[in-house]
Formats: C-alpha cells, sequence, structure tokens
C-alpha cells in the first residue's frame, strides 16, 4: 500500500493513491482474481481510446455532438437511451456469466474469484441490470414510441428530457470508472447499512454506489414527471385516455410510480451519504441509529420499481399481440384497469422483502396477502392477451416469439412469487437462490423479453428497415433456452438451502446444478451476442430490408402512420382521433395517406447542451465526492446549477418549421406511398414489405 | 385543448396566443407534479424523524435543544414572506408592472433571508452545546429534515434573485410570469412544510 498523498496533491486526487488503479494492484498481487479485474479495466480504457481514435478518424465529433448528445428530439434521447442500455447490459451480463463460472468452479475449493472480487461482481451486476440497463431500456422505449402513439410532436419538457440522459448517463459513466479506479462496493444492488457504514467499509465501494444510483435516481425522477405531463397534457385532439394504446397507459402507470417511488430511494441514498461523509447516525450500530429505516425506505422504493420495470413490458406485450394477431386487443377495458391495480398495490408489499427481519406475524400476514392480491391483475392480464390471440390472424414474428415466451415463464415465476408471499416458506428459502431464482424469473421475463420485444417490433419504425428474422429466431432461441438452464438449477439448490452471494460452496451435491446453470449463463452471454450479430447483419442488408412507408407490421397505432423513420416533427399534420386503435381505423377508413387541407408552420424545440452540460456537471461532483476531491466536487454542483440559471436567461428556444417546407416533405412521402405496393400479411417477414399494408379482409 | 382558459390563479398572461396558455399550462402543471414528488421526499424526513425521536443515545432529547422563541419568529417571519410573495403575485395579475413585482419580491427574499439567518443561527447554538448531528440518531434525524427544508429556502431565493434581474432584464413576459407563478408555488409549499415542521418538531418539544 503506498501512503495516501499529502499537501497539494491530497487536494488535487483526494483519497486516490497508485493502488487505486486497477492494473497497479494486479501488478503486486498477479492473482488470477485481481487479473481479471485489471483486464476489465483495460477493456474499459482501450474502448474509451478506441471510441475516441474512431470518433477522430472518421471526424465524427461534430455530427455526434450536433445530431445526437445536444438534441431534444424525442426519438434521437430514446435511441441514446437504448445505446446506452446495450453497453451496461455487455457489462453486466459478462459479470454474471463470471459469477455462475465461479460457483460452478467453487465447490470445495476457493474458485478463481477472491471474494472481494465475487462481492463486487454481484454487487455491480445488480445495480447495472437495474439503474442502468433495465431503466434505459423502458425510459428509451418509453420516450421513443409514447409521443407518436398519443400524437404529439415531443414530449412537455424536452430539455429536462435530456438532461435526464444526462444524468442517468454520467452514473453509467462513474460504474465503468469504478473498474479503473478503486473498488466498486462489495453490499449488493440494494448497500444495505450497517455494512455499507463507515465503520465496515471505509473505502471508496459504498460511494461509488451511492452517488450513481443517486444520479439515475434524480434523472429517473425528472423523467417520471416529464411523461406523466406529456400524457396528460399533449394528446391530440380525441386522444381521450380511454382511447390511448396500452403501451401509453403502461407508460403512465410507470411515470407515476416513478414520481412517487423514486423519492425514497433518493432519501435513503441521501442519508446513508450523510452516515458516511458527516458523521450522521441514520442506519449505524448504536447512537440511535437504526438500520430497519433504510429497509423501509429502500423497498419503499425497491418494490414499486419492480413495477416500474415491468409495467412497460405489460404494454409492449399488449401491442405485439394485438398486431401480430391483426386483432384489436382482448379485454382493453380489464387491461387498463388490471394495470392501474397494480400501480396502486405496489405501494402496499414493501414489506415481504423483509419478513424475516423482526416485525410480528400480523404484519408479515398483511403484507403476504397484499402480495398474493397482486395475482389477481396480473392473471387477468395473462388472459386477455391469450384471448387477443384467439382466432386472430397470429404470424410467429420475433417479437410474437419473445412474447409467447413471456407468457408461460412469466406464469412460472409468478407462481414462484406466491409462494415466497407465504411468510413461512419464506423464512425458509430466504437469502438463499430459490429468491435469485424467482427474481430473475419474473425480470427477464417479465421486463428483458419485453424489452427485445419492444426493439424488434419498433426498430423498423426507428430506422426504416427491418431487422433479420434469422438471427432474431436463433436469439430468442438462446434466451429461453439459456433462461431455463441458467435459472431453474437455482430453485432446486435455493430450496436445497444454497445461500446466494456465496463466493465458495462446501456441498458436492450442488457441483451438478452449479454446472448446468453455468452452461445457462453462457447460452445467455451467446443470445446477447447473436443480438448484435442480427444487428450488425441487418445493417448490412438494410437496402433489401427497406421499409420506408413505415407502417411493417399492419400497425394499430399512430405511430406507424408516418414515414420510417419518422420526421423530426413526427406528424405533418396533427391527427384527429375519433376512437381506440386509431391507425388502423385511418386505414379502414381510406383516410390514412390523404394530404392535408391545410399545412401550417410546426414549433419545435431548439436543440441545446443543457442535457450533456449537466450531465458532465453531474459526473464531475458525483466523482469529486467518491474520492474526497471536493474542489471538484463543488465545481460540478456549480457547473450543474449554474446552466440551469443560464438556460432561463435563454429566450430563443424554438424553431419554426414553415408551412411550405412541410407540405413539400408530406407529398413527397405520399408520392412514395402511391408507388410502393402493399404487402400482405403472409410477406410481412419478406423483402416485398415495403412498410405499406394491405387492407386487412 | 386551445381554447380552454387558463385557471392558475395569479397568472394572467392577457392577450397572447393559444400556444403560449399552452404552454404555461404544461409547465405550471408540472411544476405541480414536481411538489408532489418533493412532498413525498419531505413526508419520509417526517417519517424518519417520528421513528427516531427515541434514539438520544443518551444525548439530549426533544425537551432540551430547541429555542421557541427563535422557533417562532422564524414562523412568522416565512408566513409574512408567504403573504409578501402573495402580493407581488396580486401585482402581477393585476398591474403587470415591473417594479412593484419587484418590491414585493425583494421585501420576500429579505424576510426569506432572516429566515435563513436565524435558522443559522439556531444551528450554531446547538451545535456548541453539543447537539450536533454526530451526537445521536435523533439529532442526524432533526438536522436533515430541518435544514434540508433550508436548502429549500436557500433554493428559493437564489431563485428570486435570479427572478428580480429577469424582471430587469426581460420585463414581465409570458415566460417570467409563468416562472414567477411556480417560485410561488414553490415557496408556499416551503410554508406548509415549516408549519408541519413548527408542529412536529417544535411544538412536540413541548410535551413532556
Amino acid at each position: 500500500m503506498s501512503a495516501p498523498a499529502h499537501g497539494f496533491w491530497h487536494i488535487l486526487l483526494g483519497r486516490m493513491t497508485w493502488d487505486s488503479l486497477a492494473f497497479v494492484r494486479a501488478w503486486h498481487d498477479p492473482t488470477v482474481s485481481e487479473i481479471i479485474g485489471s483486464c476489465a479495466a483495460a477493456l474499459v480504457v482501450i474502448g474509451a481510446v478506441a471510441l475516441f481514435a474512431a470518433l477522430t478518424y472518421y471526424r465524427a465529433w461534430r455530427p455526434l455532438w450536433k445530431n445526437w448528445v445536444v438534441s431534444v428530439d424525442h426519438k434521437k434521447i430514446g435511441i441514446m437511451y437504448m445505446v446506452l442500455a446495450g453497453v451496461m447490459l455487455t457489462r453486466a451480463l459478462i459479470e454474471a456469466v463470471l459469477m455462475r463460472l465461479q460457483q460452478a468452479d467453487a465447490v470445495n475449493k476457493p474458485g478463481f474469484l477472491a471474494p472481494d472480487h465475487f462481492g463486487q461482481l454481484f454487487s455491480t451486476h445488480g445495480t447495472i441490470m437495474i439503474f442502468f440497463v433495465a431503466m434505459p431500456l423502458l425510459t428509451g422505449l418509453i420516450n421513443f414510441v409514447m409521443p407518436m402513439q398519443i400524437g404529439a410532436r415531443d414530449v412537455s419538457f424536452p430539455t429536462m428530457n435530456s438532461i435526464s440522459l444526462g444524468l442517468t448517463t454520467a452514473g453509467a459513466i462513474l460504474i465503468m470508472i469504478s473498474l479503473v479506479l478503486g473498488k466498486f462496493s462489495t453490499g449488493g444492488w440494494s448497500g444495505y447499512p450497517p455494512y455499507t457504514e463507515m465503520s465496515y467499509n471505509p473505502g471508496e465501494g459504498p460511494d461509488y454506489w451511492i452517488w450513481a444510483v443517486t444520479l439515475s435516481s434524480i434523472g429517473t425522477t425528472m423523467t417520471g414527471i416529464n411523461f406523466a405531463v406529456t400524457i396528460y397534457k399533449e394528446r391530440t385532439q380525441g386522444m381521450h385516455l380511454m382511447r390511448m394504446p396500452l403501451f401509453t397507459w403502461t407508460a403512465l402507470c410507470t411515470s407515476i410510480l416513478m414520481i412517487f417511488a423514486m423519492p425514497p430511494l433518493t432519501v435513503a441514498t441521501a442519508m446513508l451519504a450523510l452516515d458516511r461523509y458527516l458523521g450522521f447516525h441514520f442506519f449505524t450500530n448504536g447512537m440511535g441509529g437504526n438500520l430497519m429505516n433504510y429497509a423501509n425506505l429502500f423497498w419503499l422504493f425497491g418494490h414499486p420499481e419492480v413495477y416500474i420495470l415491468i409495467l412497460p413490458a405489460f404494454g409492449v406485450y399488449s401491442e405485439v399481440f394485438s398486431t401480430f394477431s391483426a386483432k384489436k386487443l382482448y379485454g382493453y377495458t380489464s387491461l387498463v384497469i388490471a394495470t392501474m391495480a397494480i400501480a396502486v398495490l405496489s405501494f402496499t408489499v414493501w414489506l415481504h422483502h423483509f419478513f424475516t427481519m423482526g416485525q410480528n406475524a400480523n404484519i408479515n400476514a398483511f403484507f403476504g396477502i397484499a402480495t398474493m392480491t397482486i395475482g389477481i391483475p396480473t392473471g387477468v392480464k395473462i388472459y386477455d392477451w391469450m384471448w387477443t390471440m384467439f382466432r386472430g390472424r397470429v404470424r410467429f414474428s420475433v417479437p410474437m416469439l419473445f412474447s409467447l415466451a413471456f407468457l408461460i415463464t412469466f406464469v412460472v415465476g409468478g407462481v414462484t412469487g406466491i409462494l415466497l408471499a407465504t411468510p413461512p416458506i419464506d423464512f425458509m428459502v430466504h437469502n438463499t437462490v430459490f429468491l435469485v431464482a424467482h427474481f430473475h424469473n419474473m425480470l427477464i421475463p417479465g421486463l428483458l423479453y419485453g424489452m427485445i420485444a419492444g426493439y424488434q417490433y419498433w426498430f423498423p419504425k426507428a430506422f426504416g428497415f427491418r431487422l433479420n428474422e434469422r438471427w432474431g429466431r436463433l436469439s430468442f432461441l438462446c434466451w429461453v433456452l439459456g433462461f431455463y438452464l441458467a435459472f431453474m438449477p437455482l430453485y432446486v439448490l435455493g430450496a436445497d438451502g444454497m445461500p446466494r452471494r456465496s463466493q465458495e460452496l462446501f456441498h458436492s451435491s450442488y457441483l451438478p446444478w452449479l454446472i448446468v446453470a453455468g452452461i445457462g449463463g453462457l447460452v445467455l452471454l451467446a443470445a446477447l451476442l447473436t443480438l448484435f450479430i442480427q444487428l450488425w447483419v441487418s445493417i448490412r442488408e438494410r437496402d433489401a430490408n427497406r421499409v420506408p412507408i413505415g407502417d411493417p407490421w399492419d400497425g394499430r397505432g399512430l405511430e406507424w402512420s408516418m414515414a420510417a423513420p419518422p420526421p423530426e416533427y413526427n406528424f405533418h399534420v396533427l391527427p384527429k382521433v375519433t376512437g381506440r386503435d386509431a391507425f388502423t381505423h385511418r386505414k379502414e377508413q381510406g383516410e390514412a395517406y390523404q394530404p392535408a387541407a391545410e399545412y401550417q408552420d410546426i414549433e419545435l424545440p431548439r436543440d441545446n447542451a443543457s442535457g450533456a452540460v449537466i450531465g458532465l456537471g453531474g459526473l464531475a461532483a458525483a466523482f469529486g465526492l467518491v474520492w474526497h476531491i471536493w474542489w471538484l466536487a463543488i465545481l460540478g454542483v456549480l457547473i450543474m446549477w449554474g446552466m440551469v440559471i443560464f438556460r432561463s436567461f435563454i429566450t430563443e428556444t424554438h424553431q419554426i418549421i414553415p408551412a411550405d417546407e412541410v407540405e413539400r416533405q408530406h407529398r413527397a412521402f405520399l408520392k412514395e406511398v402511391s408507388e410502393t405496393r402493399a404487402v400482405d400479411r403472409d410477406y410481412e417477414m419478406t423483402p416485398q414489405n415495403r412498410g405499406l399494408a394491405e387492407a386487412d379482409t | 385543448m386551445s381554447t380552454r382558459e387558463l385557471k392558475h390563479a395569479g397568472l394572467n398572461l392577457q392577450q397572447t396566443d393559444p400556444k403560449t396558455h399552452e404552454e404555461a399550462e404544461s409547465r405550471v402543471f408540472g411544476f405541480w407534479v414536481f411538489l408532489m414528488s418533493d412532498a413525498v421526499l419531505f413526508a419520509l424526513l417526517f417519517a424518519t424523524y417520528g421513528v427516531m425521536l427515541s434514539g438520544t443515545a443518551g444525548g439530549p432529547g426533544t425537551q432540551n435543544v430547541y429555542e421557541m422563541k427563535s422557533a417562532f419568529i422564524e414562523t412568522l417571519l416565512l408566513l409574512s414572506s408567504s403573504f409578501t410573495f402573495g402580493m407581488a403575485s396580486l401585482a402581477m395579475k393585476y398591474e403587470g408592472k415591473a417594479s412593484r413585482i419587484s418590491v414585493w419580491l425583494a421585501v420576500t427574499l429579505i424576510l426569506g433571508l432572516g429566515f435563513l439567518g436565524m435558522e443559522m443561527h439556531d444551528f450554531v447554538k446547538m451545535i456548541g452545546e453539543g447537539a450536533t448531528p454526530e451526537r445521536s440518531g435523533f439529532l442526524s434525524s432533526f438536522f436533515a429534515l430541518v435544514s434540508t427544508h433550508g436548502l429549500h429556502v436557500l433554493g428559493g431565493s437564489i431563485w428570486i434573485v435570479v427572478m428580480l434581474v429577469q424582471l430587469s432584464v426581460f420585463g414581465v413576459t409570458p415566460a417570467v410570469k409563468t416562472r414567477i407563478l411556480r417560485l410561488g408555488l414553490f415557496w408556499h409549499f416551503l410554508d406548509i412544510i415549516w408549519v408541519g415542521i413548527f408542529t412536529i418538531v417544535y411544538l412536540q418539544g413541548l410535551t413532556p
């Protein structure tokens, strides 16, 4: 250990030392564990350098800045969220595979990962998957789709949208930095004190966790406000609440949950930070501290969070089942009520995350019953989706395959959830891998499959060409097979008493199951790889698969009514809506591709760098706080608030697209429509599909 | 939607186009939603305070740390500042003269700063007597709750300064008006929170 720096260097670099660098640690102590750590660090550094070099070589800095970073277009922001999620998913999935391999290797021997490294892996895996994969995926998808579904040109607060993205990205970058500089927390994704307090963990690890999560939660709160206001205020004429597509309904419920559920997380992490930085006693052992407060605050966020994650996927499934069955959604009203019911109930069950932590049996019984109640609206949904397919013209496209896999797998996970909701059973299996199996069984079908389905479903809308079906099917196969191989053994192991988060195991009987689970992990890695290959192949053969008219699946919502990719203002003329499935109705009436009687100037928000600057400020502040570099922390905060104030003095915040230009673009689009041959549903996965759907008979 | 009138009290955008009305409506509504989120934050701080009342760890408790006289004066200062902000809102609604609005905002600012000064003084006195946040869980929760409110008041004060500058630079434009309206919502919200703090923290401290 080299001594911490003094004087000037201490002020400049805080508590950073040479040993903070992963490479130096591996040099001093060249174990497999440290070498794996420094390889990951090297990947981050090489990745960053390669990205910089490529951007410079291809002179892409300016286009990247102008077209993406400063953009406040909800579609581009949505895409950037998805890219962020893809990068982070790759890291967190590799970490998962490492853990699976370690456990398969470490029966009655230490394995190749040190306990501390293993602790960091499950902490970053969970934190990243929830805050920097799942949340960006759903935020990205809602961002891209929702405004178009309700007939809006953008969200209510486009600049705030960009700021949310900036803060989320800052949190993700902070976690990436933790691979190179210092160590991450070993306290798990929930960061329970007193373990994460100063007395047990004086290092920078928990601080990395606190500030990464805080950045993300502030960004998410703003996103929730933005989406909710957009859905309440920006709907086009006639788009009543009960006419909104179901994806928008789930977006609304998720936003409401974000508004009310993110503050508890912010409070919990802020209090933990006060304990760690200023010696407060919220969650310490003794001195009047009470760690149960943390458990309550964290899960008061944590449980609604589960529904923040799952509801948008339910929305995607509703769209996919309906579109690929060529039928209107069965039981729309019951689906809306079920979604709302789930959103409300989600605030009444948080205690089931700690049945074993000392409250009396009556309280446990109440929360157990409340938890089981959630099964009812969810069951309603399952049946609605099945009835939607009934006697429909079902096509087994990739999104549909994922939706079907979800339907079955999610029910299995739901049943184990009912088991866990029973406090006596929970006492038996809590803190075992049974729980790990359960929540992966909910979130992989209930979030990831949904987001992948949504990505496959709306990708042609975003980029103007379809994704490759064959690679998509292969990827689907890997995701499903990998899931069952990786997690079904964990149910067995958990019921057999295998504790979760174990770096080393001492029962030989676990070994066969752990090997199966390890293979499952590798199959899941292959699944991600095939997803990337699919994207690569699809980009290469994009000219054959273009769908410029923008309606490749005979879609039902307004988002399918414009060209693909959509013009930046979405709608040439804001549509008037007279019922549900607005675009289907217009197609039936023959009004889908008609010139407007009159075109008007369109006012759009002007791109600006607020999001990028505030994101950078947030990153600087968080990094400074982690390493006790106080000048940097203060500077970061000043940059953030300075930018907010500076921005309020700018009056030119809009740009006008003249009516003539809108009309010219619309007429060009209509001309293209008239020259395009409509495709029958039987051929929608062939190059004949140019994005114009033949009228369904 | 464009023909609907704005119903928010105190906002008079006069003859502007429907688009401005719509935008103002979204902005004000969005701010209400933010306040809901912020209210959850305070609710949790109140709940934490309630739970930690007994966590004094042998240190000072509610009976021996609070300065009632000072808390009462602080309450008066903050309540009057809400009144003066109300006067600023009325000036904005009926006369629309920048100078009148600025004067009332400035008075509000002075009252707010007076509140902050007294609160700082209280804190310094408490810390001098050994009632620091490091002393016990109870004091941690007290300082977290009251100074989170204080930080909000500080933020509001900076916001008033920004609005005073904008009033002199831009005049009474629709954008400035909706900002002052939202600032007003924020300021009154903090007043309500303070009433909660005065009741739950200070008055409760009087009970044996």
